[in-house]
């Protein structure tokens, strides 16, 4: 793309007009292309990805056109390109952060909170009581930045991944835990009752129903704290860390205004975020098989 | 059981949802309150008891779990502090006084100038003071941080909702945009959008823009995403029925829009701003920390961090998620006042 003419100095170039036709012609051949595809019967999955794919391909060649065209400062927005450059020219330093980020800090804090969140979940299952107690306390606690805990785990478990799989196990316990025990109750009298006449105990009906049917709360929790996970820890680091991680290079590259490498981060996070929430979605397909939703299609 | 009725799964899940789920019913606290009602049977008071005391059991009775469950956890966390609190106390203060018992020890660990873990009265102690003791104009107030932080978060959230719903609105009548954009509104949803915090505020600060505008810029983009996502599904719930009904009556589009769609997608519109609304706060704290601003309830948790204040950090803590609380309340007030008929 950078093989296009537009690299230029617009203000008072000969050429100018040819750029702005072409910028024209083109954004008509975007409209016209987009209309036509969404217009087409979405049944085949080819379609359904080709038009959001088609945009997302004519929003980067706008920007890069109209970056590169005006001259926009690196500072205010970097063209695609510069971004791609400084991504290839920074994949060893963005590797270990994302090394120190999401496998240290995103995967074992989203590993521990939501599992503390389904044990927990699974325990005050029997007790009303403590349902009672603690539910309301948890639909406060989505009310409120958890992330704000960030700075005194930082002081509690240091610089290092751990202060950061913290913050991730406060931010996703809670989401776990509320979803763990409406999973939980979903179960119907129907069910129960059979598997008491087949002469099932609790655990038998823990492990044989009721995990089941609560699967896909559990998934949907994961899912939600995926997102979570990883804007805890990018966060997290902004209150100090080591001298690696995605948070940390974010922060340091915006302070020296070194655009291409802060995007290139953010470009990073956006696909492991995107990779973790595809993984999930593959494996809630593969062990919610029998669910409604799934069959369908 | 009175928010079952709701379309509460437009949403997804109250925590941070705003995701379409495939049927997944997103849990809520509300869905579950009969559960423990078993347990009224079990104590119940008999005819016997004396009315006073019946009707305070009655008026007490829907909340002695929760007050329960936060009383285990304040002598949890006293006890947390003593014993986190513990080593610095002795190595500091009681070395050198030979004899030491118990009773010396707990009050000191829980009256520290900079303690690992703040007992719950010390960071009552600092909210307190630093709300009386200075005026709301004094950067030592700490309900001047929240101010500053409430003024930028309601600015986002206000941008943010008002972008989600024209992206919606823009959604529903273009067929175009629902299958070219919509895909990457959801998709988005998957990425840590904070993260771009820095930048804007890097980018519009090196444009001479500083101060409220930057950090709910940062709100906006952390609160259409819900409200786009709710709203596209809200327009889109009235029937075939319905859309033909109106068809029948020769209703323009804006017609049907303004008496149909608008109506009928309230119930999604609410439940989205409140997870907008805590996204928007959020928001407005973290975009607070990358340029150290001098204002704000994350400023204080930066600089508490800074110089290793812990009560300061507590208590912004404890301020920011008061007025988290009283945010979607506000929102929680008003979505009873506009939907008609009141929460079904």
């Amino acid at each position: 793309m950078s093989a296009l003419p537009v690299g230029m100095a617009l203000a008072g170039h000969p050429w100018r007009w040819a750029f702005f036709a072409l910028l024209v012609v083109l954004a008509m051949l975007a409209v016209v292309s987009l209309r036509r595809l969404s217009a087409l019967d979405p049944k085949g999955w080819q379609v359904r990805f080709a038009t959001p794919l088609l945009f997302g391909f004519w929003v980067l060649l706008f920007w890069e056109m109209l970056t590169q065209g005006f001259e926009v400062p690196k500072v205010l927005l970097p063209a695609p390109t510069v971004v791609w450059a400084s991504l290839l020219q920074g994949a060893p330093t963005l590797q270990t952060d994302f090394v120190q980020t999401v496998l240290h800090s995103v995967l074992i804090g989203l590993a521990l909170g939501s599992g503390l969140g389904f044990v927990v979940g699974v325990l005050i299952d029997r007790s009303p009581f403590l349902q009672r107690g603690l539910l309301p306390v948890a639909a406060l606690a989505s009310t409120v930045p958890l992330v704000g805990v960030a700075p005194i785990m930082v002081m509690w478990f240091g610089f290092d991944w751990h202060s950061k799989a913290a913050v991730v196990v406060v931010m996703t316990f809670f989401p776990m835990l509320v979803n763990t025990l409406a999973g939980l109750a979903a179960s119907g009298h129907m069910e129960r009752d059979l598997m008491r006449s087949y002469g099932a105990g609790y655990w038998r009906t823990l492990f044989s129903l009721r995990i089941p049917v609560a699967l896909p709360f559990i998934f949907n929790a994961l899912k939600i704290n995926s997102t979570l996970a990883l804007i805890g820890a990018i966060v997290a680091e902004f209150f100090g860390s080591p001298v690696s991680g995605l948070g940390f290079r974010i922060s340091t590259e915006a302070a020296r205004l070194n655009m291409g490498l802060v995007w290139a981060a953010i470009v990073v996070a956006a696909v492991a975020g995107s990779l973790l929430y595809a993984a999930l979605e593959w494996v809630e397909r593969r062990s919610t098989f029998w669910h409604p939703s799934i069959r369908m299609g | 059981m009175t928010d079952e009725a709701r379309p509460r799964s437009a949403v997804g899940a109250p925590p941070q949802g705003g995701r379409i789920g495939r049927g997944t019913v997103p849990a809520d606290c509300s869905s579950r309150t009969s559960a423990g009602s078993v347990l009224a049977a079990g104590n119940a008071s008999g005819p016997a008891k004396p009315v006073l005391r019946r009707s305070l059991e009655r008026v007490l009775h829907p909340f002695a779990p929760v007050l329960t469950v936060l009383g285990a956890l304040g002598v949890v966390w006293y006890a947390a502090a003593a014993w986190l609190n513990a080593p610095q106390v002795i190595e500091r203060v009681l070395a050198d006084q030979p004899g030491w018992g118990l009773a010396e020890l707990l009050p000191l660990t829980w009256s520290m100038q900079r303690p690992v873990l703040p007992a719950p009265h010390q960071i009552g102690l600092d909210l307190w003071r630093s709300i009386v003791d200075w005026p709301l104009n004094s950067p030592r107030s700490l309900l001047f941080h929240t101010g500053v932080t409430a003024a930028s978060t309601l600015v986002g959230f206000v941008m943010g909702t008002l972008l989600g719903l024209a992206l919606a609105v823009a959604i529903v009548h273009s067929r175009t945009l629902d299958r070219s954009l919509f895909p990457w509104i959801i998709a988005s949803q998957t990425v840590p959008v904070l993260a771009v915090a820095p930048i804007v505020i890097v980018a519009l600060g090196s444009m001479g823009l500083t101060g409220v505008f930057p950090k709910s810029v940062i709100s906006m983009y952390l609160c259409f995403f819900p409200v786009t996502v709710a709203m596209v599904k809200g327009l889109r719930s009235p029937g075939v029925m319905e859309l033909e009904l109106m068809h029948t009556y020769a209703a323009s589009a804006g017609h049907t829009f303004w008496k149909l769609r608008a109506p009928a997608s309230l119930p999604f519109l609410f439940p989205s701003l409140r997870v907008g609304i805590a996204a928007a706060l959020v928001g407005a704290i973290v975009a607070e920390l990358p340029t150290g601003a001098q204002a704000g309830l994350g400023a204080r948790l930066l600089t508490g961090s800074y110089y290793g204040n812990t009560v300061q950090i507590w208590s912004a803590l404890v301020m920011s998620a008061l007025l988290g609380l009283a945010l979607t309340g506000a929102v929680a007030w008003a979505e009873k006042w506009f939907t008609p008929g009141g929460r079904k």
